[in-house]
């Protein structure tokens, strides 16, 4: 199959590389790139653990192909942390026990972050209606809801 | 206590939040290869031909294997399975052939070139026909398999294990009641949906040894039966397990690493790797299995339960491995948590053409106490008695004997402080209400308990080992799924050895090679017997600590204190000494040295535990019992049979919460998990035994906007004397009694009774409407 050259920033680092056309973001983000906290769960779009942010929005990695990324920002879980501090979100999912497995994590925090980026006093009920595309099965997405409502409180 | 009962951090927390917690699925290894899989189309076949030539001639194919290709079985408790299906077919999604090839494309594209030829057997999709005389045999061959003393397989039937239980006088019991009632419930398979799709590496080396890679709950048990399958000494295979996405019992057994690894011999001894597909976890791997029982009920006129004849038949599936047990669980449990002086039930374990069950969080007690608690309801309805006064007439208390005649320590759980703690706090007694035009609202009670399903032999183990700064390294077999159980370990031992819990590290990782043995990572009894083996390994080092110290202060063992890191002579906390002053040994000044590195080791089996008689199912099958109740407030429309649970309330006699965030967490997402198995999830299938909803969009597990408005967790405190500072287990405990606390919710608001799940829209629609 023909490949097609693609640059992008990820978790603010330029590449540039090819890619074959069949190949998903998600596959970009897991096995070109090595980037194993974006999660693979279904591959059609059903659970939401692969979410990434692109150009700022959450999209479902597995439904993106790679070639579309071209000259487009992406941020995984491993660009939410910088210089090695935790951000105040990934913090409170540690204090509420927002967290158990930890597969779907990576996705909620992404979700999240974008949440409290584009509305910062959000109610209950939309910070449910954000989570709704992400599946867990450990936590009962309790503790998820309160994680993201108590970094919004203090973000006043 | 500094540390117990503490809400303090998980020790995976941070890598968790970063995605660089390492999951099976994320190792690569060099020279590895992709494992795919040809499912069975049929659920009963048999097998004419398999022609794999064209397929091998696809470059980039490796190797091919098929069932002939590997002549034994595995199985936990019942010897019965194959690597790939031999000589015949036996579920819709049965492995039948397995590709390896450089990469995945060119594996999936391979399997398209396989052609197989069936002779189509009759299937046996329900399990009901699967006990009649004429059902086809799911296996001929029952009578030539191996299997564990505890089980009992009948040759000739499809019945994998028969356990019974008998006490006292059925027939005088019945004779004496002046209610009877008797009623048959069902539910469905369904899938443990772990967010991480089961996922395995496999090496075998030239030299005849083993290397796993997985995300299997129980590296011990996968080494064990390998081993014993496979004929090779367990010092040979190591099998390495990282964090886990997800178990709920579905990773627990062995599933595919025999596979991977003999791949890997046909494949040049490269290490193999198979990661199922969603369709695939759905289609192929293991499932719950499902249940059909039948309850008959004798009481008095004031509600005294006197007999009961009981009939559990479980939906195995294809392969009764690892699900022999389940129906030993519910049989050993079968009353609920209820005393019946006079009792008689069989429960059994039944082969059909569906997907194989297995272990799934709560097994065995979920399934049957959706049928005790459904019969309580109608019980006390037949009564005309208020259904939580019949369940605290006949609560099972401390001195009160359970199905297997064993007298309830003293020490147990309280089932009574749980059912009138979700009671109050849902605010029982006040009758259902109308809320507007055809909507009701009323609420809904249901008990529960349980006993870690194990063999009397499950044993756990710790080691602690001191590093030369005085900081510790605790090492246990207990996998990390989620449940959070390294961590209350970490906070014991930090109890136990008076340092901070940020002193102590866990290691991260299972490798059978370097960590102490435990049985498995199921059934509720971590906690409590690691928990124990951390004690002990911890008192081993203090003794090591003092020996040394003692020398070192010159003063008797029994005259030091070991407090905030340091030994000091009683009343003399100025003659002291540091732990990392004796962590590698004490060095004196001229460089003489005595101690020496020191490494503390524990171990835990249950007291007096023990196989249960074949003809009355009596013994002592249980460790500790948890209790628990489950109570919920429901809104429901009876013109569409739409339900919502607007409450739900939680109680559980935990003995002590070592964390109790931990311990909420395992309530609140346990319960959820087990409302939406009650009110959603089911394997349909199609006329011949096909899954119809194979995908997370027809098989819909809860989602955030599905989480109830409100629920009230209560943890009750009654400390059982041998446990890890009195605690029981929790994680699997949640997962009982919600469906049965719904369904009797929607019995008081419109007197229909659901007795087979899921309690879908659909299905109350469907019994609402034929009440009319």
């Amino acid at each position: 199959m023909e490949r097609k050259k693609i640059t992008f920033k990820i978790n603010g680092e330029e590449k540039t590389l090819e890619v074959e056309p069949n190949k998903t973001l998600l596959w970009l983000i897991r096995e070109e790139l090595k980037l194993k906290g974006t999660k693979r769960a279904c591959e059609r779009g059903d659970c939401g653990l692969c979410t990434v942010l692109l150009n700022g929005e959450p999209v479902k990695s597995c439904l993106v192909l790679a070639v579309e990324v071209d000259g487009s920002e992406i941020i995984t879980v491993e660009g939410l942390a910088r210089n090695g501090e935790l951000t105040p979100l990934q913090r409170a999912f540690i204090e509420h026990g927002a967290l158990q497995c930890g597969f779907c994590t990576p996705a909620f925090l992404i979700v999240g972050h974008w949440l409290i980026n584009r509305n910062p006093r959000p109610s209950r009920e939309e910070v449910i209606e954000a989570l709704n595309g992400v599946l867990c099965r450990c936590t009962g997405y309790r503790s998820i809801i309160d994680a993201i409502l108590s970094v919004t409180k203090t973000e006043k | 206590m500094k540390y117990v009962g503490k809400s303090i951090q998980r020790v995976d927390a941070i890598e968790k939040v970063t995605g660089s917690a390492e999951y099976a699925g994320d190792i690569e290894l060099p020279g590895m290869l992709y494992a795919k899989l040809l499912l069975s189309p049929h659920a009963h076949a048999k097998i004419k031909s398999i022609d794999f030539s064209n397929a091998l001639k696809i470059p980039k194919v490796v190797t091919i294997a098929i069932g002939e290709d590997f002549s034994f079985r595995v199985g936990l408790y019942v010897n019965d399975r194959n690597i790939l299906a031999r000589k015949k077919v036996r579920w819709v999604g049965e492995p039948v052939a397995a590709v390896v090839a450089e990469d995945l494309e060119t594996a999936e594209e391979a399997l398209e070139q396989i052609r197989v030829e069936y002779d189509p057997l009759p299937p046996v999709l329900d399990v009901r026909e699967a006990l009649k005389p004429d059902a086809p045999l799911v296996h001929e061959e029952l009578g030539e398999y191996a299997h564990s003393p505890a089980f009992n397989p009948i040759p000739g039937t499809n019945i994998a294990n028969r356990f019974v239980v008998k006490r006292g006088d059925i027939e005088e019991g019945f004779k004496k009641s002046n209610v009877v009632l008797e009623n048959e419930f069902w539910m469905p398979q369904v899938s443990h949906v772990p967010m991480e799709p089961y996922t395995c590496i496999g090496q075998y080396l030239i030299d005849g040894s083993i290397k796993i890679w997985t995300s299997a709950q129980s590296p011990f048990a996968i080494r064990y039966i390998l081993g014993y399958s496979l004929g090779i000494p367990l010092h040979k295979i190591s099998v390495y397990v990282p964090y886990i996405g997800g178990g709920f019992g579905g990773k627990a057994g062995i599933n595919f690493e025999p596979l991977v690894v003999l791949l890997s011999k046909k494949a040049g001894y490269r290490p193999v790797r198979l990661e199922l597909t969603r369709e695939e976890q759905f289609m192929t791997a293991p499932v719950r299995q499902g249940f059909y029982g039948k309850i008959k009920t004798g009481a008095t006129r004031d509600g005294k339960l006197l007999a009961e004849k009981i009939f559990y038949a479980f939906d195995a599936g294809a392969y009764a491995d690892y699900g022999v047990n389940i129906g030993r669980a519910a049989g050993y449990s079968c009353t609920g948590p209820y005393y019946v002086p006079n009792l008689e039930a069989e429960s059994l374990t039944v082969y059909t053409n569906h997907p194989w069950g297995t272990a799934f969080r709560g097994f065995g007690h979920f399934e049957f106490l959706w049928a005790i608690e459904r019969q309580m309801e109608m019980m006390a309805a037949e009564l005309g008695m208020d259904p939580v006064e019949f369940r605290l007439k006949n609560a099972l208390l401390p001195g009160l004997i359970t199905p297997t005649g064993e007298k309830l320590r003293e020490d147990a759980g309280r089932i009574d402080q749980c059912i009138r703690a979700v009671a109050e706090k849902i605010g029982w007694g006040t009758p259902p209400q109308a809320v507007g035009l055809n909507r009701y609202r009323a609420k809904g009670i249901a008990a529960l308990w349980k006993a870690p399903a194990m063999p009397p032999n499950a044993a756990s183990s710790a080691i602690i080992k001191m590093n030369e700064d005085g900081t510790f390294l605790l090492s246990v077999g207990v996998t990390e799924i989620g449940q959070g159980t390294v961590t209350a370990l970490a906070q014991i031992a930090a109890e136990e050895l008076g340092v901070p819990v940020e002193k102590i590290r866990v290691v991260p990782f299972r490798h059978t090679d370097l960590t102490p043995y435990s049985w498995q990572t199921v059934a509720s009894r971590n906690l409590f017997m690691e928990g124990r083996a951390v004690i002990r390994a911890a008192r081993d080092i203090k003794e090591q600590i003092l020996e040394v110290a003692s020398q070192v202060l010159r003063a008797p063992k029994d005259d030091l204190v070991i407090e905030d890191e340091k030994v000091y002579v009683k009343g003399r906390p100025e003659w002291s000494i540091h732990f990392k002053d004796i962590a590698a040994g004490y060095v004196y000044p001229n460089g003489n040295t005595v101690g020496g590195p020191i490494i503390g080791r524990g171990y835990y089996v249950g007291s007096r535990l023990s196989y249960l008689d074949p003809e009355t199912g009596q013994g002592y099958p249980a460790l500790k019992w948890t209790f628990g109740a489950q109570a919920v407030e429901i809104e429901l429309d009876i013109e569409t049979g739409e339900v919502k649970v607007l409450k739900l309330v939680s109680a559980f006699d935990v003995g002590k919460a070592i964390n109790p965030q931990l311990v909420e967490g395992q309530i609140v997402g346990g319960v959820l998990q087990s409302l939406s198995l009650g009110m959603w999830e089911e394997y349909r299938y199609d006329g011949n035994g096909r899954m119809l909803n194979p995908n997370l969009t027809d098989y819909k597990i809860a989602r955030a906007g599905d989480i109830p408005e409100e629920h009230v967790v209560v943890v009750i405190e009654n400390p059982q004397k041998d446990g890890p500072y009195g605690a029981r287990g929790v994680g699997e405990l949640s997962m009982l009694s919600v469906p049965p606390a719904i369904a009797n919710a929607i019995f008081h608001a419109v007197g229909v009774n659901i007795n087979d799940l899921p309690i879908s829209f659909e299905n109350i629609w469907k019994a609402i409407s034929k009440k009319r």
